[in-house]
């Protein structure tokens, strides 16, 4: 296909694997950011192929992973509601809350819909005036754009019955946390490809200088990876420590400037809890006041819903890059896709859905 | 000792979810938890595509299904056409040949006739051509609002001769894994109908009578076609799993070698979907020896619904019950059944 098959070229991933191999003089750790890339990894077997010179720690850049727990609760109630009509992206459909999910607030009668595109949760609440229609906006600067026209167009058109639970987060905070923490074993960072279309890479810039550690703008599909392992890998070997951007095809040092202002005029930065690492102050995005009409926890009582992180739950130090899926002792056992214990079994971009799904042939032989 | 668990409680079930009617593991332990306790028996417990009985010498193969697509009419086909060829090919996925056919209609108040009436000519085009006869039939007619349009079940029987037995247990290590065209179709002209999204190249349903392939590898290499299967819900992982735990045979694909069509591996890059977990409606899988596997590729590229059947993997000994794929880039990866629906991702 057409601007994916040659980023899939078998031959030339052999040639980056030998290249990154001569280039590496001993045993690097290397976090991806995102958990789209962390599925290429694990699905293509990239880690596998590196094992001896990059060790991979997979990021906390899973939307649905580190959306807390709180949230989770708080959307149950809401789609619980028959007045409600409750929309998602797919992959929050399975995500337990503090006793079920959505899906099983569907099949009690609840309605929750999956849509691709908040636009389209506008479009069902302007069909549907009778009923009040919530968008669940999670993810990262990647859907904060999306999520932000959606808000402003209700605003614009008067779409009273529209209204956003937000559990927005952005990277750069939840970067610098984990490299603040001592138990922190990252050497360098493949920042995620589609955050920085968005916002560009200026912001890692003083991450890069203050803690020493190159980041390198990185792409999803397997030649991307290896691409930016490798110029991640020639940091360290050099000892220079820039950001330096393998995704050229899609992303500028600026980023993009209109989808900004915009996130930039609807939301403002909040402290935000996340799920299995905690609070991180001023890392997520909230409703500015003026939109604050819009915003589900204003409009619906949901003041009730106190939900605390479980601290003992493992998910954390598996999103922290501490613990491999493969080392916990519920991975595969108590936990699998089925009957997931904790978010970063359940979504596609989590790091034990890839392991399970992947990578267990690799465990069993 | 300690044990480590994580405390988040998991979902505990205590109702139908839409889960349990995508194919994946959700329906194996719908039907292994909810049915088989209370009818099984020595026909049913085979969980084949059709059940096979035995009649003096005879040999009977009954199927049934029940269709409920949204929407109606799709590239392709409508529901009429597809409700006869999803029986039409769970018989012949038994090596038998399709007789006859038994029909229910659920019909929703409020439902044109001109829409029926297309469902219905479908329907009879799709039985002519596949030469099963339609000889019993009902319809019931529920409020508005209790049924999307019209529901059908279809159930078909059909005869099976001693010297041609495909079994999903017959698959061996050491069989070519082959399928006989492109995959993908039916699910994704389905969701691209259903969503509204329209691609340059539109994707067309595959749904087809499989019988005049099955037709084919019987006089081209008879009872050597060890399994057959007709990867519908769930996709060709799916249908992979199911005869690679009934056989406890390893299968190993080559990601290469996968015939998906251009335009259903972009529909699916964009909407988040693995194409090997796709439906399909007029593709079949066979599991033949290696030494007749160029036999039988030749005998599916002999008709015109296999013109692009291809060999797509082997059966191996290692790893029973799992299927493992060597990936394009040299990786290998797990190509496990899924839990429930395939659920779009986020971003």
């Amino acid at each position: 296909m057409k601007y994916l098959s040659e980023y899939r070229d078998g031959r030339v991933a052999r040639a980056l694997v030998a290249e990154i191999k001569a280039a590496a003089t001993r045993r690097w750790v290397l976090m991806e950011v995102c958990g789209g890339q962390t599925h290429t990894i694990v699905k293509q077997g990239l880690d596998e192929m590196l094992g001896d010179v990059i060790e991979m720690v997979h990021g906390p850049g899973c939307p649905v992973c580190v959306t807390p727990l709180e949230q989770i609760d708080k959307a149950l109630a809401l789609a619980a509601r028959p007045d409600v009509i409750f929309t998602s992206f797919g992959d929050m459909l399975r995500v337990p809350g503090s006793d079920c999910d959505l899906q099983q607030i569907r099949a009690r009668g609840g309605a929750v819909r999956i849509v691709y595109s908040p636009l389209d949760a506008l479009e069902l609440a302007r069909k549907t005036p009778d009923k009040q229609v919530v968008f669940f906006a999670v993810g990262f600067e990647t859907t904060a754009p999306a999520n932000a026209m959606a808000v402003w167009r209700a605003k614009e058109l008067g779409v009273d019955n529209f209204s956003v639970l937000v559990s927005h987060v952005t990277v750069p905070p939840a970067m610098t946390a984990l490299l603040a923490a001592p138990d922190n074993r990252v050497q360098g960072f493949l920042a995620a490809g589609h955050v920085c279309t968005v916002m560009g890479w200026t912001e890692y810039e003083p991450i890069a200088a203050k803690y020493k550690v190159p980041i390198v703008v990185t792409g999803f599909e397997p030649l991307d990876i290896l691409e930016g392992m490798l110029l991640a890998v020639r940091q360290l070997e050099e000892g220079r420590h820039e950001v330096e951007n393998q995704y050229v095809r899609s992303v500028r040092r600026d980023g993009n400037q209109p989808a900004q202002d915009l996130v930039s005029r609807v939301f403002e930065l909040v402290d935000r809890s996340w799920r299995g690492i905690g609070p991180i102050p001023r890392s997520g995005l909230g409703l500015r006041e003026e939109f604050a009409a819009f915003d589900a926890e204003k409009r619906f009582d949901l003041a009730g819903i106190h939900t605390t992180e479980p601290a003992e739950c493992r998910a954390g130090d598996v999103l922290r890059g501490v613990l491999k899926p493969f080392d916990c002792p519920a991975f595969g056992k108590a936990c699998t896709p089925e009957h997931p214990l904790g978010a970063p079994m359940v979504s596609s971009e989590g790091a034990c859905a890839a392991y399970y799904n992947y990578g267990r042939f690799r465990s069993a032989v | 000792m300690t044990t480590i668990a994580c405390p988040i409680p998991a979902a505990a079930t205590d109702r139908v979810q839409l889960g349990h009617g995508s194919g994946g593991k959700m329906s194996a332990a719908l039907i292994r938890d909810r049915f088989l306790p209370h009818f099984a028996n020595d026909v049913l417990s085979q969980l084949g595509d059709a059940a096979v009985v035995d009649i003096g010498g005879q040999c009977l193969a009954i199927s049934t299904d029940t269709f409920v697509v949204q929407p109606l009419e799709f590239p392709g086909g409508n529901i009429g056409s597809l409700a006869v060829h999803g029986t039409v090919n769970d018989l012949a996925m038994m090596g038998a040949r399709p007789q006859w056919l038994a029909a229910g209609f659920v019909l929703e108040e409020g439902l044109p006739f001109d829409v029926l009436d297309r469902i219905v000519a479908a329907m009879a085009d799709a039985a002519r051509a596949a030469r099963v006869l339609l000889v019993a039939g009902d319809t019931k007619v529920v409020e508005r609002g209790k049924a999307d349009g019209v529901f059908i079940n279809t159930t078909g029987v059909g005869l099976r001769t001693p010297d041609f037995g495909p079994a999903p247990a017959r698959a061996r290590p050491g069989d070519a894994v082959i399928v006989s065209g492109p995959l993908g179709c039916h699910g994704i002209a389905i969701m691209t109908a259903r969503e509204g999204l329209a691609f340059e190249a539109e994707i067309v349903s595959d749904s087809a009578a499989l019988t005049p392939l099955v037709e084919r590898l019987r006089k081209r290499v008879g009872n050597a076609v060890h399994a057959l299967r007709d990867p519908t819900r769930g996709g060709l992982a799916s249908a992979l799993n199911e005869i690679a735990a009934a056989a406890r045979i390893g299968v190993v694909l080559d990601e290469t070698a996968l015939p998906i069509p251009g335009p259903v591996a972009a529909a699916c890059e964009m909407l988040g979907f693995d194409p090997l977990y796709v439906a399909n409606e007029g593709v079949l899988v066979a599991f033949v020896p290696e030494a007749q596997a160029d036999a039988a590729v030749a005998a599916l590229r002999s008709h015109a619904l296999g013109r692009s059947a291809v060999r797509i993997g082997r059966a191996v000994a290692a790893h029973p019950g799992m299927v493992v794929m060597e990936t394009a880039i040299g990786g290998t990866r797990v190509v496990d059944m899924l839990p429930g629906d395939q659920l779009p991702r986020i971003c």
